[in-house]
């Protein structure tokens, strides 16, 4: 009955597209952020709002994207979501019905993601999120499209840069069992050092729970145990006991770490024994060079800071949807058609040169994309050091 | 072999920390009759208090007001913070115990969770949620000693801890208020009519108690140098069942159980795999329990015993 009813709702909407031709005479290409503006993490709301208005100045200064021969001028429409999954579906189905966007660049967190990447799949509005990392958000969702790798992405990346980095073959993982982010992670991990190394190549697999401070025995039976790397997929707090009491136990090798790392409290609680440790993660602002350091240096002269990972990613989805629109060949004026023209070429994009690296999509809108991996130097900073590929 | 020591020295650590925790459980349960389930928190905030005296004196001597080396520095903040901390408890006395001291146990009990749950919040508001550093003192330095590796900071923790029990020991046997305390214990009603200020000597428990947990605060920071304000409840919990384990009011009791609470969670660990760590462990404990109900040193209900 409801499904009926948004069938129905939809028909008549058209109808009005069709009947008024408001695409044909305003002549504009609306894109939509959905981004949490307040709420929990203003924070990132704010970097997808700079990196979008940065986008918006280098497009309109440019007289517009050029579709076919013509260039259409560009209006940005902002809505908060609040960093609420109640808010970011309300924000989507605005911006869809209301404001006749082409295509939404956002929600951020999968929490706002995956059900608004359930409404404009509906509403058949091509959408990309550029910092989900949950595989929900884009399954089974022919419209929705996200610009970062995806947590099961990253355990083969780890398993491939310490394979080709250090050489080794053992590994010891250490996770936190009652925490969803590392558990799935550190099976991942597992799964794809395996399939590299053979059977028992990871030679301890310890857990503990959340809010544990000693981790000695563990480490004590993965020190016996004969691995020559560490994988600890954890957060900050955690970071900095595991690694202070692996080295007090007599630990020397590398400890491997993933994306949750990358927050500056990570330094701040470590210290010096987190120094000279690798871990993946999206980009590195340190050492970038090309179109990435242009990038920050421009970002960081107009804001005053240097980007995270949220603004690099948002001003990449927003290129990628450029591109896709550009690729288009022509605007029929036609909202749906033409959401249709972009949703295609967005799916045919192809070794898209991003300052996160190079994507392409596949099949359920995921990027192949290169995950870069970081050193924290000597100075406590993230270091560029390599990236690695799929 | 070499696996098993190495076991050792970590559950010796680790044990410390539990023993110094139960000791506060178990005067307060023993002297008072009361669960001061606030306790795990006060050990919160002792070592947040040692985390700012350190902080302080720290700069001092940095800025050459004060040349002290950074050893003396871990002593002064160890005595400092336990004489601030035995106020905190006092004040939990006086606010949540004493005006309830005849009220029924579990309304007191419920003040030990209502209070702990303050001073959780309290410490969120007064320094966020962002988790904190403790200043590094003594620059860690391990020593290798036949494929066991022990570090100064395990040594200094396990004495400091196991001094600080002795002179418990010493203090409840041998000093006018030590035996007030035990007297205390032994008969609630009777004692004023000794002449014994009960006040005094519940609040002492308080101190003592507090102080105790405050120097396992700063221990903890020592070893594990990341304070969040919520590092106390299970912390708390787990020493709970230590205290309980050694039998109601005893000193050696509660360090015995504090050490052996340590040493099951790591053998265990060290055995199975350590997602069963806790599961385990606490299986046997309730075990223990099933065969000895009144601990290892606690005795069996008597006269002693007003509940």
């Amino acid at each position: 009955m409801r499904r009926a009813g948004i069938v129905l709702l939809t028909c008549f909407v058209v109808c009005l597209f069709c009947s008024s031709g408001v695409w044909a005479k305003s002549k504009v290409i609306k894109i939509g952020i959905n981004a949490p503006m307040t709420g929990d993490i203003p924070k990132v709301g704010e970097g997808t709002k700079y990196a979008a208005q940065m986008w918006l100045e280098d497009v309109n200064a440019a007289g517009g994207i050029k579709v076919g021969d013509k260039r259409f001028p560009v209006e940005l429409v902002i809505e908060d979501n609040e960093a609420k999954a109640e808010s970011a579906v309300k924000a989507n189905t605005k911006m869809i019905t209301n404001e006749e966007v082409l295509a939404i660049v956002g929600p951020q967190s999968s929490k706002q993601a995956v059900p608004a990447g359930d409404v404009a799949n509906n509403w058949k509005t091509p959408m990309i999120s550029p910092w989900s990392t949950n595989p929900d958000t884009t399954m089974d969702r022919e419209y929705v499209f996200r610009g970062c790798f995806l947590d099961p992405f990253q355990g083969p990346v780890v398993a491939n840069f310490i394979t080709e980095e250090f050489g080794y073959a053992k590994a010891a993982v250490l996770y936190d069992v009652a925490s969803d982010y590392p558990k799935g992670l550190a099976e991942f991990f597992k799964k794809a050092w395996e399939d590299l190394h053979g059977k028992g190549s990871v030679v301890a697999y310890e857990s503990f729970t959340t809010k544990d401070a000693d981790f000695s025995s563990q480490l004590t039976k993965i020190i016996r145990s004969g691995a020559e790397v560490l994988f600890a997929p954890q957060y900050y707090n955690e970071i900095a006991l595991i690694v202070q009491q692996a080295h007090e136990l007599g630990w020397k090798n590398p400890i491997v770490g993933s994306d949750s790392w990358g927050s500056a409290e990570t330094v701040k609680l470590c210290g010096k024994e987190c120094y000279g440790l690798f871990f993946s993660t999206h980009y590195a602002a340190a050492g970038a060079t090309g179109a990435t350091k242009d990038f920050i240096d421009r970002y960081n002269k107009k804001y005053g800071y240097i980007p995270d990972d949220v603004g690099a990613l948002t001003w990449d989805s927003l290129r990628i949807v450029q591109k896709a629109i550009e690729d288009c060949g022509s605007l029929t004026g036609n909202i749906e058609k033409d959401r249709k023209c972009v949703r295609d070429a967005l799916a045919k994009i192809k070794e898209f040169d991003g300052i996160t690296g190079k994507m392409t999509f596949t099949e359920d809108g995921d990027p192949i994309k290169c995950a870069v991996i970081v050193r924290i130097s000597d100075k406590g900073e993230y270091e560029f050091y390599k990236s690695v590929c799929p | 072999m070499v696996f098993f020591f190495q076991n050792l020295v970590n559950a010796l650590q680790w044990g410390s920390f539990y023993a110094l925790i139960a000791l506060g459980y178990s005067m307060v349960y023993g002297i008072l009759m009361l669960f001061n389930f606030a306790h795990g928190d006060i050990f919160m905030v002792g070592a947040y208090i040692g985390f700012g005296v350190a902080t302080g004196l720290t700069m001092l001597a940095a800025a050459g007001t004060l040349a002290i080396p950074n050893w003396m520095i871990l002593v002064l903040t160890i005595i400092i913070s336990m004489f601030l901390t035995s106020f905190v408890g006092i004040l939990v006395e006086r606010v949540g115990y004493r005006p309830l001291r005849d009220a029924p146990r579990a309304s007191a009990a419920i003040t030990g969770l209502m209070i702990g749950i303050m001073l959780e919040t309290g410490n969120l508001i007064l320094l966020g949620a962002q988790r904190v550093r403790f200043p590094t003192l003594i620059d860690s330095a391990t020593y290798n000693i036949g494929g066991v590796f022990v570090t100064n900071k395990k040594i200094m923790i396990v004495i400091v801890s196991i001094g600080l029990m002795i002179a418990l020991h010493q203090f409840v046997q041998r000093t006018k208020y030590g035996m007030a305390m035990r007297a205390m214990a032994f008969d609630y009603v009777v004692i004023p009519l000794m002449g014994v200020p009960i006040n005094l000597i519940a609040a002492m428990t308080f101190a003592i108690g507090s102080a105790l947990a405050a120097a396992a605060g700063i221990l903890f920071g020592v070893a594990y140098p990341v304070l969040d304000p919520y590092m106390g409840i299970v912390f708390g919990w787990k020493a709970f069942v230590a205290a309980i384990l050694g039998g109601r009011g005893s000193i050696l009791g509660a360090t015995l159980a504090g050490f052996l609470l340590g040493f099951i969670e790591i053998f265990v660990a060290m055995i199975f795999p350590s997602t069963l760590r806790d599961l385990i462990a606490y299986s046997i404990i309730l075990v223990i329990l099933a065969v000895r109900p009144h601990g290892f040193f606690g005795e069996p209900y008597s006269a002693k015993l007003r509940l």
